[in-house]
């Protein structure tokens, strides 16, 4: 299993060295070192020299890819994609276009996004497998049937609305919980309740749809007729020997995203006022920061691998029969 | 206020109309109660040396907010800590974006930006090792700073947040080994002697500006506006000042929640807002018999509301470059009136802003010299005066005029083709299809075509600066109370496409008699013989009819009930110290208004039980069955 994670780390290399030429194609088809720099100095009173001393103090002076100026293998090393991409493969983030430490405001809010996911993310799951447990349990009844339009009427609907709505029964009329904010402090929970409820609620649609048919394709299965012969209750049944055998498809689209909790959710983040990554990157987005932008996509980047790392790993837990090699 | 004395080149005082004048000398004397906010950079040990200062990251890797620094110091603010500011200004290291404004005016501090961009940067630079010509050092509380000319809104951009003085000690401080990686830097944790001191920046959370303890003796003003004492601006006269021991900034990047915050009581003040700010404005007010007016349930909160306007204008201009809607001919002229004419910015106004904007009758804004009110103040090439009030000149006048102009019927006398005008505007900016289609509607008025080209704000300053936009918006915020700071929109020098650079006027308009006025009325000082070229200026824009339209908005803050003293100011922003809070007040209001309603509690645990019940018992049901043979 060595051997397969190691050789699975070295095949991310490409991957995001792919991501990061990809981003900084992107970030600077649409904008310029010029337009960087207006972007942070203002637009008004910015002299031509202003901008070309600011594009020199960030290192926005080079070319973009290729110096022609430069010869042998300083013609790519003298160039704004490696000055500023090379660093971020020794996890080195330096410092955003407006002066402050990437990796300090990175480990800062982090914490604010993981309390706020990691909650929505763990009774999400559990709610979802619950409830298709559940249905499944009255498979073929009109409850069964009720279920499932009802959770693709639930799908239907925009996480927006479960976000406004929320916000507008819960806290503004009925006045239970706060709007919006963030505290870490033992008041966080207050904060949380709201954005976490909506979360779960908003996902069980797709979420219990999704296991509902996982679940159904096991329960047809010999395994089950013999439980259910040998008089195990239907909870048994359900939770000891259909939940393990669905495992693998749920864990495939589960445990890819616990790495990327960190990341936050730029939409509760932005509703519920959490001062997270999700933010983070909403902000560097908007100021053009591309130091920030092309920090949080290499860390998003390196997450999803791990991610799907995990995923493969998670495989040999949940079912010892297969082999990493 | 500084004494400004006025110099030949060989820096002898020279009188304010000399033709010797080279140089102008301000004379400043630091107000002798000024102190800074307590602060780790004043701190010391026993020895009298800076408590705070480390040779390498290790020792200071306790710190990491400012708040780990248990001890503090102060001092009183010394004319040296300005100087040492200024020379700030000039190190490129700093990136400061006035650098190129200022180093036109300030002698030396362009050669002192040259100095510093050699220094080597392994530590701390200390700026008092270094001298810059326009600057002295006249004692512990006096200073001079020398600028090139006569300039007299240079007094206006002294009192700007970049001339705020910057002790050494603090800079020295910021540098130590290791804070940079925790964002422990002057820029976020600024220091400073005023009524307030920052103690915690999170832009993207909270901000939170505390009392100055050390804050020098200062007294709400007995003396106000006209109307001012009737409104109760004036109750807490003579009174030290700030009242209010704690103010918290928070960032609501959704108006539900910041608005539902609002009204709970849990924001005092609403923030700013502008009548076009959807959802927000919409909630908050009604247009009444009498205008605006707050909503029932509105009035009922006890909320006052606070207006203002600011020195500031919306406008569409026309590109004098541009081969059709440019140029400065006689026919020129009147396809830009025609325009002007039928594009009815009073209705804009009334759509889109429910009337809260003034219809602009030139470029400067209300408050600022050269605006006047009533038949003097109007635009005479859109506007007549009629029965005491401007009246917009009819569709009628604007076809004549398109016809003067080649384009009968909005088509080419020549060529018999529609003409067709191209309106850039800004993705970001985000116009609804509603302000298009009624944009549209005022160019078909006059049957002319008009196409959109969305652009986001990138392509859209650069398609300015490169002169390629025919008809653009735009808007300018003025920097201080001064019309030169609105006629630098037209100045020809600051034409992208004349300086290359990030001019100001976007509309490239051309006028050497404009220009010569615009450089003699900066160097004048205020006074009749400055009012009559203003309006000359004026005049001359409204002829060459640079801009085809243009508003100036008002601008709103809400207030609960509690809150005093909330009168605005359209430019200075540090009123704070002038807000009074009744807290009691403030804690009853917000218990009786956020009672938790718990009923939907019941229900919902009432319908949960109303699905689970029957669902657990055929559960059971199913358990307890029997097979049948």
């Amino acid at each position: 299993m060595f051997a397969y994670i190691v050789r699975r780390i070295l095949y991310s290399v490409p991957i995001l060295i792919g991501v990061n030429v990809l981003t900084f194609s992107l970030f600077f088809i649409v904008n310029s070192p010029d337009n960087m720099a207006r972007s942070q100095l203002g637009e008004k009173h910015v002299t031509k020299e202003t901008i070309e001393n600011w594009k020199k103090e960030q290192g926005y002076d080079k070319p973009l890819f290729i110096n022609v100026e430069e010869e042998g293998l300083a013609s790519l090393t003298e160039t704004i994609f490696f000055n500023k991409s090379i660093k971020l493969f020794m996890f080195e983030f330096g410092q955003s276009e407006s002066g402050r430490d990437i990796t300090n405001d990175v480990a800062q809010r982090m914490w604010p996004s993981l309390a706020l996911a990691l909650p929505t993310f763990v009774v999400g799951i559990w709610v979802n497998i619950c409830v298709a447990l559940m249905v499944i349990m009255f498979r073929g009844t009109p409850l069964d049937r009720g279920a499932v339009i009802i959770f693709v009427a639930m799908m239907s609907i925009s996480y927006l609305f479960y976000i406004i709505g929320g916000q507008y029964l819960v806290a503004k009329t009925w006045r239970l919980v706060p709007i919006s904010g963030f505290d870490l402090s033992a008041q966080m929970w207050r904060f949380l309740i709201l954005p976490v409820v909506v979360g779960v609620v908003s996902g069980i649609g797709s979420g219990a749809r999704l296991y509902r048919t996982f679940f159904i394709e096991e329960a047809d299965k010999d395994y089950v007729r013999t439980a259910k012969a040998k008089g195990l209750s239907e909870v048994a049944i359900l939770f000891h020997h259909i939940l393990p055998n669905a495992l693998i498809p749920i864990l495939t689209g589960v445990v890819v995203v616990i790495p990327a909790l960190f990341m936050g959710s730029l939409l509760m983040e932005s509703f519920f006022g959490i001062p997270g990554l999700g933010s983070y990157m909403l902000d560097a987005i908007d100021s053009q920061d591309f130091a920030i932008v092309r920090s949080m996509v290499f860390i998003g980047s390196v997450l999803y691998i791990l991610g799907l790392l995990l995923t493969d790993l998670s495989y040999t837990w949940a079912d010892p029969r297969v082999r990493l090699n | 206020m500084p004494e400004v004395t006025f110099l030949d080149k060989n820096r002898q005082p020279v009188t304010a109309d000399s033709e010797d004048l080279v140089y102008s000398r301000y004379l400043i004397r630091v107000n002798s109660q000024a102190h800074y906010q307590p602060h780790p950079a004043f701190a010391k040990d026993e020895k009298g040396n800076p408590l705070y200062l480390f040779d390498s990251e290790q020792l200071s890797e306790d710190f990491n907010t400012i708040a780990d620094f248990k001890v503090t110091g102060s001092r009183p603010v010394h004319a040296n800590d300005f100087i040492y500011q200024i020379k700030r200004l000039a190190d490129p290291k700093l990136k400061s974006p006035m650098l190129g404004v200022m180093a036109q005016y300030i002698v030396g501090l362009s050669d002192l930006s040259k100095t510093l961009a050699d220094v080597p940067r392994d530590n701390w630079v200390d700026l008092n090792d270094y001298s810059m010509e326009g600057l002295e050092l006249i004692d512990e509380r006096t200073f001079a700073i020398t600028i090139y000319n006569r300039y007299p809104q240079f007094s206006y951009w002294l009192t700007m947040h970049f001339f705020a003085p910057i002790p050494p000690e603090a800079d020295r401080f910021y540098h130590n080994p290791g804070f940079k990686q925790k964002n422990l830097t002057l820029d976020w944790y600024p220091i400073g002697s005023g009524a307030y001191m920052m103690t915690q920046n999170n832009p993207n959370s909270e901000i939170v500006l505390e009392r100055n303890p050390n804050f020098r003796p200062d007294f709400f003003p007995s003396e106000g506006e006209p109307g001012d004492r009737e409104k109760g601006f004036l109750n807490d006269a003579g009174k030290r000042l700030p009242f209010v021991d704690k103010a918290v900034f928070r960032l609501e990047k959704e108006v539900l929640p910041r608005w539902g915050k609002f009204l709970q009581g849990y924001y005092d003040r609403s923030g700013e807002h502008q009548s076009n700010t959807k959802n927000f404005f919409d909630q908050a007010f009604v247009v009444g018999d009498d205008g605006l007016e707050l909503t029932p349930d509105l009035r009922s909160h006890e909320l006052t509301l606070s207006r203002s306007v600011k020195p500031r204008v919306q406008y569409i201009a026309f590109n004098m470059r541009d081969p059709v809607v440019g140029g400065y001919s006689e026919k020129a002229r009147k396809l830009r009136r025609a325009l002007s004419i039928a594009y009815v910015e009073e209705n804009y106004i009334s759509i889109f802003h429910k009337g809260n904007a003034l219809a602009a009758q030139g470029p400067i804004p209300p408050g600022i010299t050269g605006y006047f009110e009533g038949e003097k103040g109007i635009n005479p090439y859109v506007f007549d005066w009629v029965g005491g009030e401007a009246k917009r000149k009819s569709l009628g006048a604007a076809r004549k005029l398109l016809a003067e102009a080649g384009y009968p019927n909005g088509r080419d006398a020549n060529t018999g083709k529609p003409l067709k005008l191209y309106f850039d505007v800004q993705s970001q900016v985000a116009k609804t299809n509603s302000v298009l289609n009624w944009q549209r509607r005022q160019f078909e008025s006059l049957g002319i075509q008009v196409e959109f080209r969305s652009t986001d704000w990138n392509r859209h300053r650069e398609k300015l600066l490169s002169g390629n936009a025919q008809i653009f918006s735009h808007g300018w915020l003025a920097d201080y109370p001064d019309p030169e700071n609105f006629f630098i929109l037209f100045y020809g020098p600051q034409s992208p496409l004349v300086c290359k650079c990030e001019g100001t006027n976007d509309p490239n308009y051309e006028n050497a008699e404009f220009d010569r006025l615009f450089r003699r009325m900066r160097e004048m000082p205020e006074g009749a013989e400055r009012n009559t070229i203003v309006a000359k200026m004026v005049e001359m824009i409204r002829r060459d009819n640079v801009w085809l339209s243009a508003y100036h908005v008002f601008e709103y803050y809400l207030n609960n009930p509690w809150v005093y003293n909330t009168k605005r100011h359209g430019i200075a922003q540090n009123n704070l110290k002038y807000v009074r809070i009744e807290p009691k007040q403030r804690n009853e209001k917000i218990k009786q208004w956020n009672q938790p309603v718990i009923w939907p509690l019941v229900v919902g645990g009432v319908l949960v039980a109303a699905v689970f019940v029957p669902v657990f018992n055929a559960y059971r049901r199913r358990q307890k069955m029997k097979i049948n043979h």
